[in-house]
């Protein structure tokens, strides 16, 4: 058993650094950067593959020794995960030519246990709020056979731990959880070895490890795993083939683990970036140019500046104001007397979708390039059925409840920041460019943050934050304000997809040919089987600054295929499971499809007036997602209503049911705003709907009743799961309130304003 | 120079220097560094400010402090006895009934609200009632599952 999890993850690594060795023939430079997906069987996706994963790649990375590391912990038993060739972090990071190769320090994670037994994991993950502390905690009680209390967890401090790309692409459950394993699992073959020679046991065997404690059933000894090393510290090396406790023996993973900082959460003590403070610390603001582009004309700054305590800051383009506290600060902000410039007339949210068309470069080239098989014409041309259609997409915001935020402090000519952001290396690496400095005068940490979603990958408000710290010479803590999110943060990015597709009469699909326009290349290639398809994504110029968003552009290119594969079924009368089913060959997409529809009662639905069901299913970052929804549609209003929806997801072995049901439902949650309400609005560059007030996200009554089918593959790798589960709620509404209305929604959002308006917008 | 005002936070006495219209999110965050109250959106639209003004759920970041007076405030972090927790608290707990917990304090103060008038509330009139507080991690249904919970609890316990 363990010998194929272990076949499987080295296939998967293989994959990855194969295609990342293609990578580095240096596709990224250009703004094709974008990945194909590659998939093979069985195997977790170990790439990914979208090039609007926003991340610029550190120029340089001066990481810790490993004395540096060990210096900053006592005697006990320490284990270094160094990722050997051919498994290199940069797996994490597919733009960054060149590879890892040629620095000195590939240690990605790192655990240490002390002589008071306690255990201490360090790791470059962050936490926000996809509960990655509590189940890596598991991994390593699991291997340890110690309980999750007696471990705590260094994460995101890039003065203490081993450098990460970043949390995103739903790595960290398949890449950090397996390396904090094995990094466990060695500790544990350490303990035991050294309690043999200590009792002068000849065969390891003999010897348990439970609780903590290491106990010689045949001479009653034991003793506590922190006394085994005697005061000396020992340090271990291991590489990426320790054995692993195969999944099917797991007794603390596959069980519910309650979150390790909730405690914290439910009595407000835990401290986010936006709750800290410094001894003199300072409140940030800074000026927002009116619209995208604008330059500064004119600044007066002296309104400001005569205000008791107040700095004033203007570098370039930069202003900014520091106030002993928010009000003074926002006065201060008020009095500052600017003008500016504004020249183009950008494009706005109602001819966005020409304009992408327009702008779309050809075909992306390298790892987004076309990928094509067979002959589309000959396809279209043997079909009995042949269909076009176009779908669109709005820019979305991620709206983390928390906004960014960032506490900047100079000790001298070193800088310590506190922000919320998914990628703290990355955001080191920005202060140290913008400040001139080398890295390691830089620490960045990460405290558990309130949500990410994808959109906390820069650092922006770290750099403001340190740029008015400088300035004034005391601590400055800048916390954005929600329009400032909704505004200068960034959005996933709008699409437009144009699907040609031809089908047999019974219902075999004979060719597919799929054009993305600027959202991206996640999960762009469809998962049923047909003899001629091409794919084909094509860059294009945003007007709006886009980037990373929960599962990326998947929940788009999902939304058209589901979409027009119910066309499809349509068109050649045929039911859209079997549809599906009769096209599709993917075992682990067809065990979550008929699961979804086995739960919801599928066949046996029975026609209601003004009712429908639909359904979807997709693969992407190797988790496999099915659902199906029931909707009402009221007919004078055109108002669509999810009465209720079954999702079946499965990833692989289950790490934490109940964080990966909480990560389940969440995400779906979070997905029927995407599909049923959320567009940013603007033009002249300038945001329309920037507040809560104007921007609809899913609340309480907005959710209907949901039951999650949860799949557990313990014989495959375990697969991240936080952005999967989103993108199969749209299509499934959207084919459901065509079962309903007979209206066709081919945009996301769905019925922002009502079914009819779609019909006839 | 502000004036000085008195206002009643979780049991005690504070004086304070400022502005009667600070919010009286403003005032808990920055001078009395009680920051269980977040800031969400400004507008009260988002409820992760929600702090209990003489019993019932407020929204802070739009409450001036100077029409507070004498009522008394209760914030996340007056709700626990010591160590024991709030059956609210601990329902959430055991429910797993957040994520990355940042709407969660004014969560269960606008729970607290709904058990103090109704100690037994139907699952859509929880839904009603927390309608104003949004959760970007999706954990509603939990949630909805951990204020029946403390109801039930709340009710053996003695509701306090």
């Amino acid at each position: 058993m363990s010998e194929a999890i272990d076949r499987a993850a080295r296939a998967a690594t293989d994959g990855a650094a194969r295609v990342n060795g293609a990578d580095s023939v240096g596709e990224r430079g250009t703004r094709e950067g974008a990945a194909t997906h590659v998939v093979a069987p069985g195997v977790v996706d170990t790439l990914e593959p979208d090039r609007h994963e926003l991340r610029e790649a550190p120029r340089y990375r001066f990481a810790l020794s490993r004395r540096q590391f060990l210096g900053t912990v006592g005697a006990g038993v320490a284990v270094l995960v160094v990722v050997r060739d051919g498994l290199p972090l940069d797996e994490q990071e597919p733009g960054e030519a060149g590879g890892h190769g040629g620095f000195a320090d590939p240690i990605s994670a790192w655990l240490h246990i002390g002589e008071d037994g306690a255990v201490t994991v360090f790791t470059g993950k962050v936490e926000v709020g996809q509960d990655i502390r509590t189940s890596l905690t598991q991994a390593v009680a699991e291997e340890l056979d110690v309980p999750p209390s007696s471990i705590t967890l260094i994460m995101g401090d890039t003065d203490r731990v081993p450098y990460d790309a970043g949390t995103f692409g739903s790595r960290s459950t398949p890449q950090m959880g397996t390396q904090l394993r094995r990094a466990a699992a060695a500790a544990r073959a350490t303990l035991l070895r050294l309690a043999a020679e200590r009792w002068a046991v000849d065969d390891v065997a003999q010897l348990e490890l439970a609780a903590g404690r290491v106990i010689h059933r045949a001479s009653g000894r034991s003793a506590g795993i922190g006394e085994l090393t005697g005061g000396r510290k020992l340090v271990e090396t291991i590489a990426a083939d320790q054995p692993l406790e195969p999944a099917t023996r797991w007794t603390v993973a596959g069980t519910p683990l309650p979150k390790v900082k909730g405690p914290d959460i439910v009595t407000g003590r835990h401290r986010y970036t936006s709750d800290m403070r410094l001894p003199n610390m300072l409140v940030g603001k800074v000026l927002r140019p009116p619209a995208f582009g604008a330059r500064l004309a004119s600044l007066d700054t002296s309104a400001a500046e005569a205000i008791p305590g107040v700095v004033v800051v203007r570098d370039g383009e930069f202003v900014g104001v520091a106030a002993p506290d928010e009000a003074t600060a926002n006065r201060a902000l008020a009095a500052l007397r600017a003008e500016w410039e504004t020249t183009s007339s950008p494009p706005s949210h109602r001819d966005i979708f020409e304009h992408l068309r327009r702008t779309a470069s050809g075909q992306a080239n390298g790892r987004g390039g076309p990928s094509a098989r067979g002959d589309i014409d000959a396809g279209l041309a043997a079909a009995d059925e042949r269909l076009e259609a176009s779908y669109t997409a709005a820019y979305i915001a991620h709206v983390p409840l928390e906004p960014r935020a960032a506490l900047a402090q100079w000790e001298g000519d070193k800088l310590t920041v506190w922000t919320g952001t998914q990628r703290p290396f990355g955001v080191r690496a920005e202060l140290a460019r913008a400040f001139r400095i080398p890295e390691e005068r830089v620490r960045v940490l990460v405290p558990d943050t309130g949500s990410a979603y994808g959109g906390k990958h820069t650092g922006e408000v770290a750099v403001e934050a340190a740029r008015l710290a400088k300035a004034a010479r005391r601590p400055v803590r800048l916390v954005w304000t929600r329009e400032e999110e909704f505004t200068w943060a960034y959005f996933r990015p709008a699409g437009v997809v144009d699907i040609r597709s031809g089908v047999r009469r019974d219902g075999a699909l004979t060719a597919w040919d799929f054009h993305n326009y600027n959202s991206g290349s996640a999960a762009i290639r469809t998962p049923y089987e047909v003899p001629n398809v091409r794919t084909v994504y094509h860059p294009a110029d945003s007007p709006l600054r886009q980037g990373s968003y929960r599962a990326l552009a998947a929940t788009f290119n999902n939304f058209a295929r589901e979409t027009h594969m119910d066309e499809l079924a349509a068109r050649v009368g045929m039911d859209p499971l079997a549809f599906r089913l009769k096209n599709l060959r993917d075992e682990r997409l067809r065990a979550v499809l008929e699961a979804a529809t086995e739960r919801f009662g599928w066949s046996r639905w029975h026609v209601a007036p003004g009712r429908g069901i639909g359904l979807a299913c997709g693969v992407e970052k190797g988790g496999y997602v099915a659902a199906c929804a029931e909707v009402a549609v009221e007919r004078s209003s055109g108002q669509v209503r999810v009465l209720r929806i079954v999702q079946a997801f499965e990833c692989g072995a289950i790490v934490n049911p109940d964080g990966l049901r909480n990560q389940v439902e969440g995400a779906l949650i979070m997905g029927l705003g995407g599909a049923l309400w959320e567009a940013i609005e603007f033009e002249d560059g300038r945001i329309l709907n920037p507040r809560l007030s104007q921007y609809r996200v899913p609340r309480f009554t907005d959710v209907p009743p949901i039951d999650v089918v949860l799949l557990d593959r313990k014989d495959l790798p375990s697969a991240g799961a936080g952005e999967t589960p989103i993108i199969a709620v749209a299509p499934a509404i959207g084919n459901a309130s065509f079962h309903a209305a007979g209206v066709r929604l081919r945009s996301l959002p769905l019925v922002p304003y009502g079914l009819w308006v779609a019909e006839n917008p | 120079m502000a004036p000085t005002l008195e206002i009643h936070v979780n049991g005690r006495l504070h004086r304070i220097q400022a502005d009667p219209a600070k919010s009286l999110l403003a005032v808990l965050r920055e001078d009395l560094d009680l920051t269980g109250a977040k800031y969400g959106c400004g507008e009260g639209q988002c409820g992760a400010c929600t702090v209990l003004l003489d019993g019932r759920a407020v929204r802070s970041c739009i409450t001036p402090v100077g029409s507070v007076g004498a009522r008394p405030v209760l914030t996340i972090e007056g709700l626990a006895n010591g160590d024991a927790l709030h059956p609210l608290q601990q329902a959430f707990l055991d429910e797993g009934a957040m994520q990355c917990g940042y709407c969660t304090p004014g969560m269960i103060m606008a729970a607290l609200d709904l058990l103090q008038r109704a100690p037994a509330p139907a699952e859509d009139e929880i839904r009603r009632a927390l309608q104003g507080n949004i959760c970007r991690c999706g954990t509603y249904p939990r949630i909805v599952r951990a204020v029946l919970r403390a109801a039930g609890t709340a009710t053996e316990a003695g509701n306090e």
